[in-house]
């Protein structure tokens, strides 16, 4: 079948590839700068052809909750929103987590803290990656950097949220939200049928049928011991995901004597910094995570040896960039540059910040 | 090839329909193409632009420091976008909302009084068409048949009756755009 290419808008794009997936569910609450999600999805109506029930909830809070209860029955289930509604949404998080069930998570983030503005942020790097809602827990965090990436990675989050029963969430921002970019759309996919759930999700309730003991869903375990346990199988779990799927993406590092580290629409504009620093004849090169946890951190380390300094270039005040000192122990200068609260750099911007701190 | 252009004006001049449509012709060519809005709380007489990028390369930074061409179409983005547009780069800029001439001597400056021109076909939503049929005059980045071919694919099927009426504006527009 030929490619279908379409021109659109990363977040028109997340509601067409969540139907064309398959999902069963989308629960939200409108907030700029990522509305068209369920816009598209209220305008496509998929709940006439796939099935898929798509529902404005009351509140954020209720939207993740109606996700924790969709994601218990083995359900394709999902939500979004942008960071003051990421926020709300922490507690459902934790319990998702806790109870060891996947669903999908969008967040298109917007300049904070507080209700803060509606244009592009970064600053919600450490609410995803550390925490954010409360208890040991990790998300499995997908960074787009481009329209394609955000239909791509719907699929993606899904297929890892089920293959570890965990919560996967795509991290973006403003940028990649409201741009439009020739996109080739994925392949459609029926939804997964009552058989084919309780084959693949013994864990799932379904209704109990004679043959089996009850499946329970809960984060809750009063036995401190058991509780050690659980989370003991969450840790070994969140160690075999570090192991198996750290994504990143690197351009022009083989000769490179400085690296730029940047992730969804920064690493777009440190390509430009890219392009413009080797007309230059400045070696520069740039990592770009793709998961931003489990982190890149073996493959920024390797570079520790290789370069003369590393630039984080993040839209916030520092927050990946600790993750990059980590990474590289002390053994190559690692420096911060960013704009906040909604400002976006330009690529001479992070050009004239490289050569500040770096030269 | 590759063009990277910014279109600025104010909310209702239909600067961001514009850029779609100049888009979606990209697409229709086979070009890569990046569309950026400035999004905000802007409404009808606030300021809004687009960035458009056209490249047979994928594009890098839908964020740029500088342009190859600016397309003015108020006092306020002439302010903040004529000193962005790359040396040896091209203005184009609406007559009617514009108070101060052009400074830059460094670039190529045009201008298409397309508000007279949509008063005069008595259709003001011909206003977008008309400079873009200005600015395809002078680069012609992407063929018409592929501009009408956007068209289609960027309005909704009740809006296809307007097609001609678009088709006739950009045509004007070649017609009418000057060089300062």
């Amino acid at each position: 079948m030929a490619e279908e290419i379409k021109l659109m808008k990363g977040n028109e794009v997340v509601a067409h590839a969540a139907i064309r997936y398959g999902v069963d569910g989308y629960f939200g609450y409108p907030i700029t700068p990522q509305s068209e999600i369920l816009e598209t999805l209220m305008a496509e109506m998929p709940w006439e052809t796939t099935g898929m029930v798509v529902l404005q909830a009351e509140s954020e809070v209720a939207a993740i909750n109606m996700v924790y209860g969709g994601a218990g029955t083995g359900k394709r289930v999902m939500t979004s929103s942008s960071s003051p509604g990421v926020s709300l949404k922490q507690e459902g998080i934790s319990y998702i987590a806790g109870a060891e069930l996947p669903c999908l998570i969008v967040n298109v983030m917007r300049g904070g803290p507080g209700l803060g503005t509606i244009q592009p942020s970064q600053a919600d790097y450490f609410q995803t990656v550390k925490g954010g809602g409360h208890g040991d827990y990790r998300l499995i965090t997908l960074a787009p950097s481009s329209v394609q990436e955000m239909a791509d990675f719907v699929g993606l989050g899904f297929d890892l949220a089920f293959k570890y029963c965990n919560p996967a969430i795509i991290l973006a921002d403003g940028i990649i939200g409201q741009m439009m970019e020739k996109v080739v759309m994925p392949p459609f996919r029926p939804r997964k049928t009552e058989e084919e759930i309780i084959a693949e999700c013994p864990w799932a309730v379904q209704g109990k049928t004679k043959n089996r003991k009850a499946n329970v869903i809960t984060s809750l375990e009063l036995d401190p011991a058991k509780m050690e346990e659980n989370n003991l199988r969450f840790q070994a779990k969140y160690r075999k995901i570090e192991e198996n799927e750290v994504r990143y993406e690197e351009f022009q590092c083989d000769d490179a004597e400085y690296l730029l580290v940047a992730f969804g629409s920064s690493a777009r504009i440190c390509q430009k910094v890219v392009e413009i620093a080797r007309g230059e004849g400045i070696k520069l090169g740039l990592l770009r995570p793709i998961t931003l946890w489990p982190f890149p951190t073996k493959a920024i380390a390797a570079y520790a040896d290789k370069v003369k300094g590393m630039l984080s270039v993040e839209l916030n005040a520092g927050q990946m960039v600790e993750d990059i000192r980590l990474a590289v122990n002390g053994k190559v200068k690692v420096e911060h540059f960013g704009r906040l609260g909604g400002i976006v750099f330009t690529p001479d911007e992070v050009l004239n910040a490289l050569k500040e701190k770096l030269f | 090839m590759k063009q990277e252009i910014i279109i600025a004006g104010f909310g209702g001049q239909g600067v961001l329909s514009m850029g779609k449509i100049l888009a979606y012709s990209g697409l229709m060519e086979g070009k890569e193409v990046t569309w950026m809005p400035s999004y905000g709380p802007e409404q009808r007489g606030g300021t809004a632009n687009v960035t458009v990028i056209l490249s047979d390369d994928p594009i890098s930074s839908p964020i740029l420091n500088e342009y190859d061409i600016a397309i003015i179409l108020n006092q306020p983005s002439m302010d903040k976008f004529e000193s962005k547009v790359k040396p040896g780069g091209i203005l184009i800029y609406d007559g009617y909302g514009i108070h101060t001439p052009v400074k830059r001597t460094d670039i190529s400056v045009y201008r298409v009084d397309a508000m007279d021109a949509a008063t005069e076909m008595k259709n003001e939503k011909a206003f977008n068409m008309l400079i873009l049929g200005g600015l395809l005059k002078i680069v012609p980045m992407v063929q018409l048949e592929n501009v009408l071919l956007g068209l289609k694919k960027s309005l909704p099927e009740r809006h296809h009756k307007l097609i001609p009426m678009n088709e006739a504006a950009i045509k004007k527009g070649m017609e009418i755009i000057q060089k300062m």
